[in-house]
């Protein structure tokens, strides 16, 4: 036909156009085979379902294997929104008692995570909800019941060591991919510190489900399925009898207390007043409890005194001090100082001491807490023709400071410790607006007032110190994890001072409580080492502060006690100290009498 | 002499190769389709209750006829373009009468015992045998505007009845007779008119119609100062200003007047409007997914977990190549690609070849329709078209569809053996 050789052309246009059809067809399917994996995980999620089994939490154990924390069940409604099929609304708003509203915002965040992956609808359900929901779930497709399970203590004791569990954050959530939404997380305490080992890993069966979302068998031959493995219990160092003693004797009081074994460094008793029933922050009402107690201003219950507070020491301080003169051999054990009831300073700040024989030596100055004395040590120190300037003295001072627990965390296994303070010389160079200071300027710090912070737990590691004739472990309040014999191991820190230093030290501390400013602390039958503090905190009452150790030789207890805002430290502190070890060391107190004046004070009003 | 009955170093065996590779990809991904482990105890072959099963039946059917096609006298075909034209007709005509309804169309005839005989699969046969009877006669004169109507006529009055039939699928196929005609001598003009209408759609749905509007004027008036001269050209712009302008403004009355809403879905999924996961857009999801997670090589003969478990509707059907790109990978589904763009390029080749006009344009019909029907469900699958339900050639599962396909093919080989003929 004629038109056929005419247009003969178009036959080279209609080829290119087969051709050209055809690649663009294969570049889509590179772009969607090859290119993106988009479809590859849509395909996965497409059909498989992901059924979580979520396993028991490690036990806590206390040093004598008494249980501190265990578990009990719990369940969860969880929600995976692709499965959910002609959903009976209105019944479930009835059994869960939930508005429209609340239905459809947990229904939005749960698809927003993922249309495949179960998210917790509501949590901790009643007897009476699992049992109403369970009856009726085939009208509620996509919804399943999750059994779990949440802490219990049996002990209304130790909140603060022991912590308590949380959802876990959205920024945990990236994070980690270990933990779904809605799964606990310790968030304070053991539960944090502990965390890995204590939860434990999650079941998983990965089933293969058709369009129908009838399940059909299992994913891959459950190659990506997983048992669950129970958390490892963790036993601790702490007395429960002496824990709860201490409560006992701090209640209605603010402050804490911090007993350690000296050689192990492990924890015997940590407690933090006030605190609270841990149950209280457990199930449904954790929330609402929270929230209590974080309103508590005054009283600040859900601080952990012992580790995260830092307090003026006082008078316990100037042990350290002495410390570095003797290291530095710029005071021995028979160097003397007069006191004639102030320290002369000049200018109005005379630091005031009260009234002993003076003059003392080292020995005597700690046995009557004489102010004057360490201030001159301090002196002594700083302004040291040795260093070119104070300066340069004080910084080397801070070191031993350093070195000895202060101005920084110890590295106890809770999470939250603060480092107290000891302000390097930029600090006071920024302040006095010059690089030439002088001791004097700066002299509170001599007796553990001014800048200087510490924690009452660093204070219970400087008797540690004491107790060990120079070094400590880190303290610790974990011992062993998954079993008894599984022991951790914590570094053995060194303070640099040879033991033979200790001993004026040690001296003056007996002294003290047989005859000295902590007579109060003594035990029959027992030598005990104390030093009391007492720490200003003007406008309020002194904080009546203690450290001590027991017995002399061979100490088996090294504690600090701090009472806020109550007096001086031979009122509160010292024989609460004393009670203690009292306890401790004998099993129980014969001294009944101060036990009950103790027990009932109520020193909750700082401006009395 | 007795002559051979065929000569079979005449047959195409490029063409038969190809055809056979398909049709094996075909059965294997219908199979794999309509697989269900839970009622698969005892595999037989001829199981008329699985789809494989009736799927086998009608190859068989087909290999026999096309045995019987390269047995018959060409000239038999020739003679029997116009009666078999007006025996479709009929037989689409009765469907519209007595057919049954599948999938929303009014498409087909039960024969019995789950037969299903699908008649507008023949037209598409009857009218490319009509064209070349007519296109071969002699006196038959294209500059003859009134033969060009005829050949329009022919065309159209099926596809009317098509469109009665509800089945807008197989409707738009008849559109590869318009490139049959393109290489006729029609003006490329009316393919650009086309395609340019469509665009002009799509672009009036995405775009607010003012900023269209304005755009298409400034275009014209451009023109206009770069043509300044020519007054024909002048005339020309106006008109297709005009026209473009009428266009954009019935957008909106054609989207939701004329199309169904089915219809409307699709579009709006295709242009990405709407995200209704378990609406229309669910089709294409899964389709995609099926095939984007096959990956290069794919997840293997009966592993594909998208296609297993039924995630894609009309997976053996409509949708048999989300199943090829999920078992078989880029490399699988882009082979299968590249073998229908060799039998339709080897169909071009052979159809200039042909002494006989009859010839040339019968193949190059069977190459247009099969060309078609490959962009539309293929492009489909990858949501590059809207969803539109055809079959793939050869591949797809349908008895009606795999004979008439046969049919024509094996005409096109039959055909080609007397290419030095003249008929």
């Amino acid at each position: 036909m004629k038109n056929l050789h005419i247009y003969s052309y178009r036959k080279y246009v209609l080829a290119s156009l087969v051709i050209f059809i055809a690649l663009v067809y294969i570049g889509k399917l590179f772009q969607i085979q090859i290119l993106s994996d988009k479809y590859k995980k849509l395909a996965e999620r497409n059909s498989v379902r992901y059924i979580y089994e979520y396993p028991s939490r490690g036990l806590i154990y206390d040093r004598n294997n008494k249980l501190m924390v265990y578990n009990k069940a719990s369940f969860d409604i969880v929600v995976v929104p692709g499965d959910i099929e002609q959903l009976d609304t209105n019944k479930l708003l009835n059994i869960l008692s939930i508005t429209k509203e609340e239905f459809l915002r947990r229904l939005n965040l749960a698809k927003k995570y993922s249309r495949f992956q179960p998210s917790v609808f509501e949590a901790n359900i009643t007897e009476e909800v699992y049992s109403k929901f369970q009856e009726n779930k085939y009208f509620f497709k996509g919804f399943y019941v999750q059994k779990r399970t949440i802490r219990q203590y049996p002990y209304f004791t130790a909140p603060h060591l022991l912590g308590y569990l949380g959802e876990v954050s959205p920024s945990i959530l990236s994070q980690d991919s270990f933990y779904l939404p809605g799964d606990y997380i310790g968030v304070s305490g053991l539960e944090k510190a502990y965390e890995k080992e204590l939860r434990g890993v999650k079941g998983l069966r990965v089933m293969l489900v058709d369009v129908h979302n009838r399940i059909k068998g299992s994913y891959k031959n459950g190659a990506l399925d997983k048992k669950p493995i129970p958390g490892k219990d963790l036993y601790t160092s702490i007395d429960l009898e002496l824990q709860m003693y201490g409560e006992k004797l701090m209640q209605n009081k603010r402050g804490a207390i911090v007993a350690i074994e000296p050689k192990t460094g492990e924890v015997l008793a940590l407690i933090s007043s006030p605190y609270y029933d841990p149950n209280l922050l457990v199930g449904r009402d954790r929330a609402k409890n929270y929230r209590k107690l974080a309103q508590d201003t005054i009283n600040h219950p859900l601080y952990n005194r012992a580790t995260m507070t830092k307090y003026p020491p006082g008078s316990v301080f100037k042990i350290s001090n002495a410390l570095a003169a003797l290291k530095y051999q710029l005071i021995d054990r028979n160097t003397a100082f007069s006191c004639y009831g102030a320290y002369p300073v000049g200018g109005g700040h005379d630091i005031d001491c009260h009234i002993h024989p003076s003059p003392l030596n080292l020995p005597g100055a700690i046995q009557y807490s004489c102010n004057t004395y360490f201030c001159y040590v301090f002196k002594h120190f700083v302004d040291n023709n040795q260093f070119p300037s104070s300066r340069e003295g004080y910084m080397v001072w801070k070191n031993v400071i350093n070195k000895l627990g202060f101005g920084h965390p110890l590295g106890i296994d809770l999470p939250g410790e603060l480092g107290g303070n000891v302000p390097d010389a930029i600090y006071y160079d920024q302040m006095k607006r010059t690089k030439k200071w002088y001791a004097n300027s700066i002299i509170s710090v001599a007796i553990g007032q001014g800048e200087i912070g510490a924690t009452p737990l660093q204070l219970a590691n400087l008797a540690c110190i004491i107790a060990n004739r120079g070094y400590y472990i880190v303290p610790h309040i974990g011992k062993a994890v998954g079993s008894p014999q599984n022991v951790l191991s914590f570094p053995k820190i060194d303070v640099d001072i040879d033991s033979s230093l200790f001993m004026p030290i040690i001296e003056g501390m007996e002294m003290a409580v047989l005859a000295g400013t902590a007579t109060i602390a003594q035990i029959p039958g027992i030598s005990v080492c104390g030093k009391t503090g007492t720490a200003q905190d003007p406008p309020r009452k002194n904080h009546s502060v203690f450290i001590a150790f027991a017995p002399k030789n061979h100490p088996k207890i090294a504690i600090a006690v701090l009472v806020e805002n109550s007096g001086f430290g031979a009122e509160w502190a010292a024989p609460i100290a004393s009670l203690m070890i009292e306890k401790y060391l004998k099993g129980k107190v014969n001294r009944k009498d101060l036990e009950q004046k103790i027990m009932n004070a109520v020193l909750t009003n700082p401006y009395k | 002499m007795k002559e051979k009955i065929i000569h079979t170093h005449r047959l195409d065996y490029l063409l038969i190769f190809a055809y056979l590779i398909l049709t094996i990809i075909g059965w294997i991904s219908i199979f794999a389709s309509s697989y269900d482990p839970d009622k698969f105890t005892k595999f037989t072959l001829f199981n008329l209750n699985a789809l494989y099963g009736k799927q086998i039946l009608w190859i068989l059917i087909s290999f026999t006829l096309a045995v019987v096609i390269l047995i018959l006298d060409v000239k038999f075909l020739v003679n029997m373009a116009i009666p078999f034209y007006w025996l479709t007709i009929i037989l689409l005509v009765l469907t519209l009468v007595i057919g049954t309804i599948i999938a929303g169309n009014k498409g087909w005839i039960n024969l019995g015992n789950g037969i299903l005989l699908q008649p507008t699969e023949f037209a598409k046969y009857a009218v490319s045998l009509v064209l070349a009877y007519l296109l071969n006669l002699p006196a038959f004169n294209l500059e003859n505007k009134k033969n060009i109507y005829l050949l329009i006529a022919i065309v159209v009055l099926p596809t009317l009845i098509v469109l009665l039939q509800n089945d807008a699928g197989n409707a738009v196929v008849f559109i590869s007779f318009f490139f049959l005609f393109y290489r006729l001598g029609l003006p490329a003009f009316f393919f650009f008119l086309f395609f340019y209408s469509i665009v002009l759609f799509f672009l009036s749905l995405l775009i607010k119609q003012y900023v269209l509007i304005s755009i298409i004027t400034l275009l014209m008036i451009l023109s206009t100062i770069l043509l300044n001269k020519n007054r024909k050209a002048i005339l020309k712009i106006l008109i297709s200003w005009i026209f473009s302008i009428v266009l954009i403004v019935s957008t909106n009355y054609v989207f939701f007047h004329v199309l169904k809403k089915h219809q409307q879905d699709r579009i709006n999924v295709l242009i990405g409007r709407e995200y209704d996961e378990r609406g229309s857009a669910f089709n294409i999801q899964q389709s995609l997914v099926a095939i984007g997670s096959g990956g290069l090589t794919g997840k293997g003969f009966l592993q594909g977990t998208q296609t297993r478990y039924n995630f894609v509707p009309a997976q053996a059907t409509d949708f048999i190549f989300s199943a090829i790109g999920e078992q078989l990978g880029f490399i699988g589904s882009s082979f299968v690609i590249l073998l229908y763009v060799l039998i339709i390029l080897r169909m071009f080749n052979l159809a200039e070849k042909q002494r006989s006009t009859f010839s040339t344009v019968f193949i190059y019909s069977t190459a247009f329709i099969i060309f078609v029907h490959v962009v539309i469900n293929i492009g489909m699958t990858l949501s590059l078209v809207p969803v539109i339900g055809i079959p793939l050639p050869f591949v797809s599962y349908g008895g009606s569809s795999f004979l008439a396909f046969t049919l024509m093919y094996f005409t096109v080989i039959k055909l080609n053996m007397h290419k030095n003929e003249v008929l």
